[in-house]
């Protein structure tokens, strides 16, 4: 029993009227909290407080971690050096730990990837949100879903056995397997993510600013065009964003695709390797401990700096956007 | 040029637009389905390979893509609820809740990669569990817990108030009105986020490439500790390694067909199940 | 209000949102096994007030509370008091019917069990009686393991007083329980409020004065936080000594 029923019936004792007040229909049956109830509740709670911060833990682990492995390159290698040495021979003797070649050729993959996302992207979001019916909608929008659940070793797949060799006989390529190539696929594989974060974005923008258009005798395109997009610019952006850090850091698509030359391209018929497949290409047959090791540790690095400043821009614009429109960050 | 021809020039890009989007996915399916569905046979879902990688079947891979989804989703999934949990049911607003937040978000975008280095430098290295089903399956799960997560708290914040409030002005505690009343009635929510995960993990390369995937091994693995074969890593090593690319390249189309079949079922079982759920609710 | 026993007594309470003082120095008393109407126009804060006679308050956060609330002589806000302990003596029947979603036995078994009640045959003692108390016996006896979210809006709210009842609770508390409802349902739980007064004492808060007039013995009329009259119902109503709670009750705003 513990301290209120005490106080309860202490009080029920003085004033025996009240008692009689609860003249229940059936035979009371008194429940009593035992205290290690409320102890059970607290432990709980912090469980799950404690349990909350793994992924705080993890972001932090996978910081240490980056941090712990790559730095030794340093010692070898001046930072300038790594970031802008012009040749990536990890394997040659003396090695050389030059990884511009990988990071233009991250961004370069990724900006042609830009070309088919954002078109394709923001037109299917615009398409989804603003003209399709409702009967058009419940189909277009689970078969974008679908498009974004395709596995990227799948996509990787399909551009080295069937894009690679399109792509050879119809510009009359020596090699098919190119910077072309991944950019195509890598475009497609991040159009839903750009199509499913722009639509998220129209369809906060209200109701009422698209009626306050068509009332001064819009069209449905101009107000599409001079007060959705406007209103949604923002969100929008945060969607571009976020397709370009997904293509910077996807993987097998480009370690299968863009060829794998570790050389600033020329051309967009280059063979190229980006930041992700040096790393997944090179890490199997890397000495642990070694140099190359720590090097590739320390790409991952950048990588992740890169990827980490492009999320939180996103995150910076999409909470003013959110803002803006009144919602709460 | 009059305002309807521009619209109708507008309007038919952007129809352009979602047709080509939604082309992609079905010459990708096509493309597969014809030239991977000839080399599926009895022998090649259930028996191991031979010769090289140039004949036999895929059954290795198979289970093993299988016990790393099961131990990704077990790791992640009891975790990433409790997180839900707390941040929907318990946490008031603050300082500690943005944080938590951010680093979900933020662990959500870590290159695929990333987790992969990660699993070899913690799981491998650190604490010795070598290229293994465990140190592949926790990576895994560690890359889908943000998915688990945002999924859960979905379901969780689409549970409304009042259910909260009547059980608690029964008397029940907070614990008991989330186990009781708030877990049950969220079950179809998370399940769908659930599921949509294990279409997710069974397709990741990335992260078993250093953690847990070989490239050939004679017979099943034996315990948590073994190495294993995977779908999708065998995919690539049947593309990328090897003496004779053409029998290799129709293996690999019947692999990309089984995964590509997994997968698209999970997925697509997740979103009619959310679509239900959704005109369900809505009336 | 003399010679009355009185079942629960607010004293000085002040509430706030923030910094928005919403109920301001209220001081009343609510009889033992009578009904206690509180009415106002809406955003008067008598929804606020019936949520602090247990503590459902706390379930909103960035709330102060001043001042004391007893149960009989038990000071329920004293922060040694479990909440939960207030609630399971203090029910509360809502706005909207909120049934779980759960069939229609478990709604009313769920009660006793997070209150530590294991017997079965007791508990199902108990569905039974709480079921036909709050005069719902007759329309669900047959499907009692139907979800209870396949009733009407009007047998649903039966069924959340049934929940109620089936803790055994000493008062009820009714947050403008017809607010959803149509006029015969309306009349139903009218109906069984005067009935359950012969053994609990009630709270209810409507901003319908024609059922606070047919149904209360007293009446508590409050406006932008303060409780402007209280006093019994037909004086309320008849002869009320504030011009404001005329003004009210002559439907001249609100």
């Amino acid at each position: 029993m513990n301290s209120d029923m005490l106080a309860s019936n202490k009080s029920s004792h003085g004033k025996g009227a009240l008692r009689s007040s609860s003249g229940l229909p059936y035979g009371k049956i008194n429940v009593y909290m035992t205290s290690s109830f409320r102890i059970k509740e607290k432990l709980i709670q912090g469980l799950f407080g404690t349990l909350a911060f793994s992924s705080l833990i993890f972001l932090v682990g996978i910081v240490f971690v980056l941090f712990k492995e790559g730095l030794p390159i340093f010692q070898d290698v001046k930072i300038s050096d790594f970031l802008f040495g012009k040749f990536w021979y990890p394997t040659y003797d003396p090695a050389e730990f030059g990884i511009l070649p990988l990071i233009v050729a991250s961004f370069f993959v990724s900006l042609g990837a830009m070309f088919v996302c954002v078109p394709l992207g923001i037109g299917s979001a615009l398409y989804i949100n603003e003209i399709a019916s409702h009967k058009q909608k419940m189909i277009l929008k689970p078969l974008i879903e679908i498009l974004a659940s395709v596995p990227s070793i799948i996509y990787g797949f399909f551009a080295m056995a069937i894009l690679a060799p399109f792509l050879q006989k119809t510009f009359n390529i020596p090699i098919g397997l190119c910077a072309l190539n991944a950019s195509i696929i890598l475009g497609i594989m991040a159009t839903p993510t750009v199509c499913s974060i722009a639509e998220d974005a129209l369809s906060y923008v209200p109701r009422s600013f698209r009626e306050a258009s068509f009332a001064v005798g819009a069209t449905r395109w101009q107000t599409l065009i001079k007060v959705v997009i406007p209103a949604a610019g923002s969100g929008i952006s945060t969607a571009i964003i976020l397709g370009m850090s997904r293509a910077i850091g996807e993987t097998m698509t480009v370690l299968m695709a863009a060829g794998g030359a570790a050389m600033i391209p020329t051309s967009a018929f280059d063979p190229v390797r980006p930041m992700t497949a040096a790393i997944a290409a090179e890490m199997g047959e890397a000495p642990m401990g070694g140099d190359h090791y720590h090097a590739l540790f320390a790409i991952a690095l950048v990588l992740f700096i890169v990827t980490f400043l492009f999320n939180i821009l996103a995150e910076i614009i999409s909470r003013r956007f959110r803002i803006k429109l009144g919602l709460s960050g | 040029m009059n305002q309807n021809t521009v619209q109708k020039i507008g309007f038919g890009f952007l129809f352009f637009s979602v047709i080509t989007t939604i082309a992609f996915l079905f010459i990708i399916v096509f493309f597969i389905t014809t030239r991977g569905i000839g080399v599926i046979s009895w022998e090649f879902l259930t028996a191991g390979p031979r010769d090289g990688m140039t004949a036999g079947g895929v059954a290795p891979a198979i289970v093993g893509t299988f016990y790393l989804t099961l131990g990704a989703i077990l790791f992640a999934l009891p975790l990433g609820i409790a997180c839900a949990v707390y941040l929907c049911e318990y946490s008031p607003k603050g300082i500690v809740v943005n944080i938590i937040r951010m680093s979900i978000n933020n662990l959500a975008g870590v290159p695929s990669v990333v987790f992969g280095l990660f699993g070899l430098a913690v799981f491998v290295k650190f604490f010795k569990f070598g290229i293994s089903i465990l140190a592949g399956s926790l990576s895994l799960g560690i890359l889908v817990l943000p998915l688990i997560i945002s999924a859960t708290q979905e379901a969780l914040l689409a549970i409304p108030h009042s259910l909260r409030e009547a059980s608690m002005a029964l008397g029940a505690t907070k614990w008991q009105t989330i186990k009781k009343i708030v877990l049950p009635a969220a079950v179809p929510g998370i399940l769908t986020g659930t599921i949509l995960s294990v279409g997710r993990v069974a397709g990741e390369t990335a992260p078993i490439l250093f953690t847990a995937a070989a490239f050939y091994l004679k017979g099943y693995p034996k315990s948590i500790f073994s190495e294993v074969m995977a779908l999708p890593y065998h995919i690539y090593a049947l593309m990328t390694e090897g003496v004779y690319p053409e029998k290799q390249t129709a293996i690999a189309y019947g692999c990309s067909f089984i995964l590509l079949v997994l997968v698209l079922l999970v997925s697509g079982l997740a979103i009619f199940i959310r679509q239900r759920q959704r005109s369900y609710d809505h009336g | 209000m003399d010679n009355l026993v009185m079942k629960m007594r607010a004293h000085g309470v002040d509430f706030f949102y923030g910094k928005n003082h919403a109920l301001k120095n209220i001081n009343l008393n609510v009889a033992v096994n009578k009904v206690t109407a509180i009415i106002g126009p809406s955003g008067c804060g008598k929804s606020t007030f019936i949520r602090l006679l247990n503590r459902m308050n706390e379930m909103v956060p960035n709330t102060t509370l001043t001042g004391k609330i007893y149960l009989d002589c038990l000071d329920i806000l004293s922060p040694c008091i479990d909440p939960a302990d207030v609630r399971r003596r203090v029910g509360m029947v809502f706005q909207k019917p909120n049934p779980f979603p759960k069939n229609i036995f478990e709604n009313i078994s769920y009660g006793l069990e997070v209150n530590g009640i294991k017997n079965k045959q007791l508990i199902e003692e108990r569905v039974v009686t709480s079921l036909k108390r709050s005069a719902i016996w007759e329309e669900v006896k047959d499907r009692l393991h139907d979800s209870a979210l396949r009733l009407s809006g009007g047998q649903q709210q039966r069924l959340c007083i049934a929940r109620c009842l089936a803790i055994q609770p000493e008062v009820l508390l009714f947050d403008e329980p017809c607010a959803s409802l149509d006029p015969i349902s309306t009349r139903k739980i009218e109906e069984l409020i005067l009935e359950l007064k012969k053994d609990y004492t009630i709270v209810i808060v409507t901003h319908n004065m024609q059922q606070a007039a047919r149904i209360s013995d007293y009446t508590g009329f409050f406006l932008l936080g303060d409780m402007i009259e209280f006093d019994k119902t037909d004086k309320i109503f008849k002869a009320p000594s504030d011009s404001r709670t005329e003004d009210y009750i002559t439907g001249r705003f609100g």
